[in-house]
């Protein structure tokens, strides 16, 4: 197990350097971010001066051996916008986004789940429709949409929740059932789907055969092997909330990483995103590795090598 | 073995219809069954693949398959209560502790994600009301150990794929037996083991058979098995039981002659080494049945009578029937 965890760990290390690598290469690519930043009227001085503090003077490999260099001291470069350090930025903002993920994750799962589960046991019949017809729906409903649906409906014209910015319990309602519509969707579908495999399975036979209740084969015996698959999609979406938060949360105008993301593309300020690509890449090898370690104890089958 | 055992009859069947309703048709699987089980005997159930006999198995524990199958006439009376009248409720009591079973294949029969010991201790739970879970453990370790598992208290705690397929297999045996029911059907609960393990399970149902009393349906395409095992033998074809008698008859002087052919097609260890014997040709579809004899189409003594109407039932010796127009009553 440890030394699982130690091979995965250098694993994400290498992987993180291509990342990085991509990061730097792209942003060379998109154009000299001096020629954006100043006004069109700015001295060569100027010029001459905030290419030094965004260390692109040098050669290509120059530039990128002192990115690296700082990268490892966890130096992210400072952004521009906010005149703080990237990384800074960032975690102060990663706690309003992880704020979100568990709720849309929970409504998530305590729709689909259940409804999946119901969908296997009445295949074919209307109920089984119905709930497919919510998970196409669900997964069809692009979030701007739903977003801006919901602040209209709740917000406009019920005036019941507010529509923007974080605050007390009410401001969570809208954007976690915004993120978590396109999650019951996804649980409910890989839900029903293992269900149905399950039940067909001997096991549930000699578990109706010692005369156990209907409760305990579908909830215990046939659920409990159905999860398996449900744990790949838990660490699919945890990375999707990671990373995909950001139309929802601009919706919303909800300070997290989503937002930051998108603030950073508009308002050029590129060392920040970079920043945030990479940390983001962190995060999601880091729920990767912890869903990996999650299934050895769902199914004990999995001993990781 | 013994001669028919005395004793009360412990479950009869009478006349047991068992279809598949599809959209292409009516699938006549189990067609007219009949026959009864005494208590401490084993009724072997032999017949070729796809001729009825696991669908019989789960039409007594009324667990049919998704997709059509219904039970649609006949009775199967446990103890003299007809088990196809019970609710749904009421099965779930019944099975396990007084109707139990053994599934074939012991790789997929035991739920992987948990442990042994749980998986014995729902079964057990179910006789012992109010036990307290050391008491449950201590009897699913004593229950192990009669299924002659080596280290029992360290198997508990194991899964299944932590166990070789035989030793799967004596645990759903010890999982079957654990609610000591009255009648076990055991479907062929040796065809995907090692032939090596295979005797040893036989021997130990056997010896579990004798500690406990309880009747055993046996169900085998193997007539090999049958003579081991069994005290008397039904031979299924096509949805029906064509011969049953004590395995002693049946085997020195088989009436059907569709038997007779099984018998044959056993490859024997004596004798000259020649081909295998066969039985030519296939059964008919079960969809689409001949008004006469099933084996017709396949016998080397038919004649026009076969063709044209199902033969009678015929009494061929004390507790020996068969279903040939060929056989004379004794």
């Amino acid at each position: 197990m440890k030394r699982y965890i130690a091979r995965r760990l250098m694993q994400g290390v290498a992987l993180l350097f291509v990342v990085a690598t991509i990061v730097f290469i792209l942003g060379r690519l998109t154009g000299n971010p001096v020629d954006l930043m100043l006004p069109e009227d700015a001295t060569a001085e100027d010029r001459a001066n905030l290419t030094r503090a965004l260390d692109l003077d040098g050669t290509l490999t120059d530039q990128f051996l002192i990115f690296a260099g700082k990268a490892l001291h966890g130096d992210l470069g400072t952004s521009i916008r906010m005149k703080q350090p990237a990384v800074q930025v960032f975690f102060d903002r990663l706690p309003n986004t992880l704020a979100l993920i568990p709720w849309a994750l929970l409504l998530g799962m305590a729709l689909g789940i259940p409804l999946g589960v119901v969908a296997a046991l009445h295949r074919g019949s209307w109920l089984d429709r119905a709930a497919g017809t919510v998970a196409v729906l669900g997964i069809a409903m692009p979030s701007f949409w739903l977003g801006i649906l919901l602040i209209f409906v709740f917000s406009v014209e019920l005036g019941w929740l507010p529509s923007s910015r974080m605050g007390g319990p009410e401001h969570y309602v809208l954007p976690v059932i915004t993120l978590g519509t396109f999650l019951v969707a996804g649980f409910m579908r890989i839900t029903r789907s293992a269900m149905l495999e399950v039940m067909e399975s001997e096991f549930v036979k000699l578990a109706r055969i010692k005369g156990l209740s209907e409760t305990t084969v579908i909830w215990k015996h046939c659920l409990r092997n159905a999860l398996i698959p449900v744990l790949t999609l838990w660490g699919v979406f945890v990375s999707n909330l990671i990373t995909g938060a950001i139309v929802t949360e601009t919706v919303f105008a909800w300070p997290g990483i989503g937002r930051l993301t998108y603030e950073a593309v508009i308002f050029r300020d590129f060392p920040l995103l970079q920043a945030v690509i990479i940390l983001k890449s962190i995060l999601i090898l880091g729920v990767n590795l912890g869903v990996d370690i999650l299934y050895a104890y769902v199914d004990p089958r999995i001993r990781l090598p | 073995m013994s001669d028919t055992p005395s004793g009360d009859t412990v479950l009869e069947v009478r006349d047991l219809h068992t279809h598949f309703f599809l959209r292409r048709g009516v699938v006549k699987a189990v067609d007219g069954v009949s026959f009864s089980l005494k208590r401490g005997e084993v009724l072997g159930l032999v017949g070729e693949s796809g001729c009825g006999k696991s669908l019989t198995a789960l039409s007594l524990m009324r667990l049919l398959p998704k997709g059509g199958a219904r039970t649609i006439k006949g009775e199967v009376l446990l103890g003299g209560e007809n088990l196809l009248e019970r609710t749904p409720a009421e099965m779930r009591a019944i099975r396990g502790r007084r109707l139990s079973m053994v599934l074939q294949d012991p790789q997929t029969s035991l739920n992987p994600v948990f442990t042994v010991g749980d998986q014995l201790r729902e079964a057990i739970e179910r006789r012992r009301k109010g036990a307290s879970l050391a008491e449950i453990m201590k009897e699913a370790v004593a229950a192990l150990r009669r299924v002659e598992i080596a280290a029992p208290e360290q198997r508990i705690g194991q899964y299944p794929h932590q166990m070789s397929g035989g030793m799967k297999q004596r645990v759903v045996g010890a999982i079957a037996i654990s609610g000591e029911p009255e009648v076990l059907i055991a479907d062929e609960p040796t065809t995907a083991l090692d032939v090596t393990i295979q005797l040893q399970y036989l021997k130990l149902l056997k010896r579990l058979q004798a500690e406990n009393g309880m009747a055993i349906l046996f169900i085998t395409h193997d007539f090999g098995v049958v003579g081991r095992m069994c005290d008397r033998v039904a031979v299924m074809y096509a949805g029906r039981i064509v011969e049953c008698g004590p395995v002693k008859q049946i085997f020195e002087a088989p009436s059907h002659p569709y038997t007779r052919a099984l018998i044959a097609s056993v490859p024997k260890m004596t004798g000259t080494v020649g081909r295998l014997t066969t039985i030519e040709g296939q059964p008919p579809s079960l969809m689409d049945l001949p008004k006469g004899c099933r084996f017709a189409s396949r016998c080397g003594l038919v004649e026009q009578r076969c063709l044209d109407a199902y033969p009678a039932t015929v009494q061929v010796g004390e507790a020996h029937t068969a279903d040939c127009w060929k056989v004379s009553p004794s």
